[in-house]
């Protein structure tokens, strides 16, 4: 390698080293490997070269040049970095500042509660049905047993309407209406609002209910006892005390309510009453049109609106329906 | 159903404590809802009587009282009751009793030594009663305990009784419930009969059996009708929650809820012979015990004598023929009114007795010759007087009897879902005081005639397994074959709509089925509205036609909590009248006001629009999947919405709803302060959908052609977009409208459009020719179907 040529190499890889730039840098490159760098011309002058000196002469050459394109490698790679440094440097957000377009409301509690409890009811195959909330006398009462002028009729404080129909006080009607349209074996739940002309804080004039109603050839009262124990865990995610009571439905016999340990804050146990149930009774079946000795079946109706009391905490049945946002905005 | 603990105890032995007593009777049947500890912390009160009673020197409301409680010398207190005077028997706490927080201190009260304290009802827990000594009888013997005296302490559990179990109505029946739950017997006192030692009595015609198919009376003489009640008896009523009146109608009281048996007792002399059971004429009308008149009809069964009616049979008797203190004949009456008859009248006339509530659940029909003997015995033991002859009027034909019911013991198990051994059935009809007879299936049990709710296999079947334990019948899982039906996919579920608003921002709301019927007019929606007959209150007469009125009234109301920004959805039915029945549409209804988004620091804070809520809307309709021309939003809508603000939304023929900014004029009725935009939507017509069928994509790229056009101000995009999918029918893909813009420089009822129009092809790649020629198209087809013009022509500004 001439003198010269090394001079320049040296005086080049200074420079790279030196260069702060990548535009500095690209303008070292040119100087050196572009068309008309100073490497270039030295490889464009080997052509003159006695042959016998060529050889060694070009590798010298391309050796430097190597190491020139290398040191330039080594030293973008540094700006480059550098670069980034600077720019991410300078690109910071406050990520505790509130997002965009974040705003989302959430579905009603007894909503929440009665598709739940829908869930669990259809994955034990109960179909969803529905049914009308102005009812006629027969759908409500007297093809569930209640006989005109019964006295557990007044255990339903009923809405009336002048031409004699009503607001469903129950739905137990789509029982009927089930059980009239399908043939069994029959898994149903009926979800839905009922009406009762009372309020307190523990009564609504419009609530909301779960009717369930499974007819077969072989359910009985045990299999009730399994299918309601079964729900209230996997509703309440816990395992309870429950207790099933004889009580008292025209259109149920033997008939029950149920009532699940609750433990209060000071470690007691108070029973509450969660919902109605029973072997659905022979006469309400041959209303139905089916057989009682062949089929035989269990119902029950439960509150919807107690059972979002209960498991989340609401105190207030009435609160359910004042649509105040902040108590609506709890139950994300 | 109130009962007495101690009155149980003597009726049954219960082998086991209050609690679990409790426990076993709701486990039973016999709902317990409360239980009242009655005379607890009565140590060291006795029965006192005032020897003495003296004005205390230094104070003018103070006395001076030496009270005896049978130990040696009577005992100095000083007393304050206005009623504390000499003779009178009242309680005294000696010293060292507990009455409430006090322990009872010697002490000096204005200078003179009290040694114990003279008690009211009050103090001592029995009643309100704080205005003077409670007033023991004058036979209670001086120096027993009060509790003794009392029957202390003693628990009032009152249960919840379901309408089957009428039977329960009376001591005597619980007690045989109570016993048939502990495989005891109860011990129910023998009712002698009372012999006649005059011979009137008053004659009774059954005018109509079956309602009354028996009746007794008795005519008692020379009763002394200000006779006091006993304490006993007074104690047992106030257990029960009954006031003492007169010995008379204590008695028939009392024999009520002992036997369960309602009864009626007339001031003979008010009645003119005989004694009729008939149904009311109509037009006729009674003046009741309650001094309330009231209209009767055919409906109606009443007691009458031979000129008119004088008692409401079975609910309440009337006001002339009552007993009071002059009198001194009384016709006993006791009787068995079918449910039938009784059932629903009290309810009409506004009243709930302890007779009606008795006689429209049933009440034993062998009962009432016990009750009159019973009545006889206590009421000529307080108030002398003697007796006539029992008459009773029967028809046997009408009078309900027990019919043998037969249960399988197959039928049993497939029922309970368990085997009870057969032993174990049969005592339990038999504790029951079923007559029963084994057969070859199983048994044949006649219930007892106090148990109107036996009539068939299963009645028997729960009282198998009520007895036995519903808590023994085993936990299982039904064994039926599951068949999940069909899962319908061409529907949108409503859960889904739910959750896509709640993630637009809108809370849930539920709101009552009934509102007023003023709101409804204010939003002019009424005309199909369907009133209540018997509503709560005004504001909840009437049923809603729409979810919007309610909705409103509550963001009003969450407004007026200073949340300025509300955003409320409602799924639920409007209700209308229909031709032959009511028709019940279900509704997804949604109510906005203030800012369109949340306040933001970067973001400005602009006013909702109709186009943030038509934004919500159409991404309800897009979980629907529908090509976007299949819903269309056309101007105008009902006079509740701004006429200018508003849509109508089509799918087809079928109208899915509106949407829209709330009309002023209602705005200022409602009283609302910031303008409001609504939308409601049939859910039916909007959740139609179609199972998607996978189309094959296209391989060939897609391009994009903008145009920029100017048209009348009043022409609808709608139909400028309609225009250009008719004239580009296979390669257009989509239409971005991007930009649009009015202004002076357009000049006036002039706006431009700027719209991207994306076009492709199934089987190759577009040319920039055939792109050109898809404008062209469109163009020319705007040109004469909207009249627009392509901007920059004829010197439109080029903006």
């Amino acid at each position: 390698m001439t003198q010269s040529l090394q001079t320049r190499i040296d005086a080049a890889l200074a420079a790279i080293g030196a260069a702060s730039t990548l535009e500095a840098l690209d303008a070292e490159r040119v100087a050196v490997v572009g068309k008309s760098g100073f490497v270039t011309d030295q490889l464009k002058q080997l052509g003159k070269l006695p042959a016998e000196d060529r050889k060694v002469a070009g590798e010298q050459i391309n050796i430097a040049k190597n190491s020139v394109l290398e040191a330039i490698q080594v030293r973008r790679a540094v700006l480059e970095e550098a670069a980034f440094e600077t720019r991410l440097s300078g690109e910071r957000v406050d990520v505790t500042l509130p997002g965009r377009d974040s705003d989302r409301a959430n579905l009603h509690p007894v909503t929440r509660a009665m598709e739940r409890i829908c869930e669990i009811f259809a994955r034990l195959g109960y179909d969803r049905v529905d049914g009308p909330e102005i009812e006629d006398d027969w759908h409500n009462f007297e093809a569930l047993n209640f006989a005109p002028d019964h006295p557990a009729r007044t255990m339903h404080d009923t809405f009336w309407f002048p031409d004699g129909r009503l607001l469903r006080t129950h739905t137990s009607p789509v029982q009927i209406r089930g059980m009239s349209q399908r043939k069994p074996p029959i898994r149903i739940i009926a979800p839905g609002k009922v009406y009762r002309s009372d309020s307190d804080q523990t009564h609504s004039p419009m609530f909301h209910q779960v009717e369930g109603l499974l007819i077969d050839e072989t359910s009985s009262f045990a299999d009730l006892k399994g299918t309601l124990a079964a729900f209230v865990r996997s509703f309440f995610e816990r395992d309870f005390e429950m207790r099933l009571r004889p009580s008292f439905f025209p259109f149920t016999e033997p008939s029950a309510e149920m009532d699940i340990g609750w433990s209060t804050e000071n470690g007691e146990t108070r029973w509450l009453e969660v919902l109605g149930c029973g072997m659905v009774h022979p006469n309400v079946l041959r209303n139905c049109g089916i057989d009682p000795e062949r089929f035989s079946g269990f119902a029950f109706g439960l509150g919807v609106d107690r059972f979002a009391m209960l498991r989340y905490g609401a105190e207030d049945l009435r609160a359910f329906f004042e649509n105040d946002l902040r108590f609506l905005r709890q139950f994300a | 159903m109130k009962l007495s603990e101690n009155w149980l105890r003597e009726l049954v032995e219960i082998p086991v404590g209050r609690v679990e007593l409790a426990h076993r009777l709701t486990m039973s049947g016999l709902e317990v809802e409360d239980i009242q500890i009655l005379g607890q912390g009565l140590d060291g009160v006795f029965v006192a009587e005032i020897v003495a009673a003296e004005k205390h020197p230094d104070a003018d409301k103070l006395r001076v009282c030496k009270v005896d409680i049978g130990r040696g010398q009577p005992l100095q207190i000083v007393c304050g009751a206005p009623n504390a005077r000499v003779g009178l028997k009242a309680p005294l706490a000696t010293v060292g009793a507990r009455i409430g927080e006090i322990t009872i201190k010697p002490a000096k009260l204005r200078g003179i030594e009290s040694n114990g304290m003279l008690c009211s009802g009050r103090e001592l827990g029995f009643d309100n009663d704080a205005d003077g000594l409670m007033e023991l009888p004058a036979d209670a013997p001086v120096g027993e305990t009060l509790a003794g005296f009392l029957s202390l302490p003693d628990a009032i559990i009152e249960i919840g009784l379901t309408p089957n179990r009428s039977d329960c109505l009376g001591m005597h029946g619980v007690a045989r419930e109570v016993a048939a739950e502990f495989g005891v017997v109860a011990r129910i006192p023998e009712i002698p009969a009372q012999p006649a030692t005059h011979a009137d009595s008053l004659d009774v015609q059954l005018a109509s059996p079956q309602d009354c198919p028996r009746y007794c009376g008795r005519l008692l003489r020379g009763i002394n009708a200000r006779a006091a009640s006993p304490q006993w008896l007074k104690e047992r009523l106030r257990r029960f929650g009954i006031r003492s009146i007169s010995a008379v109608v204590d008695v028939t009281a009392y024999v009520m809820i002992e036997t369960g048996q309602p009864m009626h007792a007339f001031d003979a002399s008010t009645l003119v012979g005989p004694v009729r059971v008939r149904r009311a004429s109509k037009g006729e009308s009674l003046k009741l015990l309650d001094e309330r008149m009231v209209d009767l009809d055919e409906g109606f069964l009443v007691i009458a004598d031979s000129s008119k009616a004088v008692a409401l049979a079975g609910i309440m008797g009337g006001h002339e023929t009552r007993v009071t203190e002059a009198t001194t004949d009384v016709f006993l009456e006791a009787a068995y009114f079918a449910p039938s008859s009784i059932s629903g009248r009290a309810r009409r006339l506004g009243l709930h007795t302890d007779a009606s509530h008795r006689f429209e659940r049933g009440v034993d029909p062998t009962l009432p010759r016990q009750a009159i003997e019973r009545a006889t015995a206590l009421l000529i033991g307080i108030a002398g007087g003697s007796a006539g002859p029992v008459v009773e009027a029967v028809c046997a034909e009408h009078l309900p009897s027990r019919t043998a019911v037969p249960l399988r013991r197959a039928r049993l198990q497939r029922i309970l879902g368990v085997a009870i051994a057969d032993t174990e059935v049969g005592r339990i009809l038999e504790s029951l005081d079923m007559q029963v007879s084994k057969t070859a299936e199983g048994w044949i049990a006649v219930p007892p005639s106090a148990r109107f709710d036996i009539v068939i296999e299963e009645d028997l079947i729960e009282e198998v397994a009520r007895i036995h334990g519903y808590e023994r019948i085993p936990v299982q899982a039904p064994r039926g074959e599951i068949t999940p039906a069909a899962i319908p996919e061409n529907r949108v579920a409503i859960a889904a709509l739910r959750l896509q608003l709640a993630a637009r921002g809108y809370a849930e709301a539920i709101s009552y089925a009934f509102v007023a019927a003023d709101l409804l007019k204010a939003w002019g929606i009424d005309e199909s509205a369907i009133t209540l007959a018997n509503p709560l209150s005004a504001e909840l007469a009437v049923m809603r036609t729409s979810l919007l009125p309610g909705l409103v009234s509550a963001l009003d109301a969450n407004r007026k909590r200073q949340q300025s920004r509300v955003r409320l959805f409602e799924c639920g039915r409007s209700y209308h009248a229909g031709e032959s029945t009511p028709i019940e549409v279900e509704r997804l209804a949604g109510v906005a006001v203030g800012d369109a988004g949340l306040e933001q620091w970067g973001e400005p804070c602009r006013p909702i629009d109709f186009f943030d809520l038509k934004g919500d809307v159409e991404s309800l309709i897009r979980l629907t999947g529908s090509a976007a021309e299949e819903f269309r939003f056309e101007a105008g809508a009902p006079a509740w919405l701004h006429p200018g603000r508003s849509a109508t939304i089509w799918r087809g023929t079928q109208r899915v709803g509106y949407l829209g900014a709330l009309n002023p004029r209602l705005q200022k009725t409602l009283d609302l302060d910031a303008d409001v935009f609504v939308f409601e939507l049939e859910v039916a017509v909007l959740v139609q959908r179609h199972v998607p069928v996978a189309a094959k994509l296209s391989r060939f790229p897609s391009v994009r052609r903008d145009i920029s056009i100017v048209l009348a101000d009043d022409v609808p995009y709608a139909e400028v977009e309609a225009t250009i999918r008719r004239a580009i029918p296979e390669r257009l893909v989509e239409i971005v409208l991007f930009d649009r813009f009015t202004g002076p420089h357009l000049g006036k009822g002039v706006k431009s459009l700027a719209m991207g129009l994306i076009l492709q092809d199934g089987s190759r790649t577009l040319t920039d020719q055939d792109a050109d020629n898809c404008v062209n198209l469109a163009v020319s087809a705007l040109a004469t179907g909207c009249k627009a013009k392509l901007r920059g022509q004829d010197g439109a500004d080029e903006g």
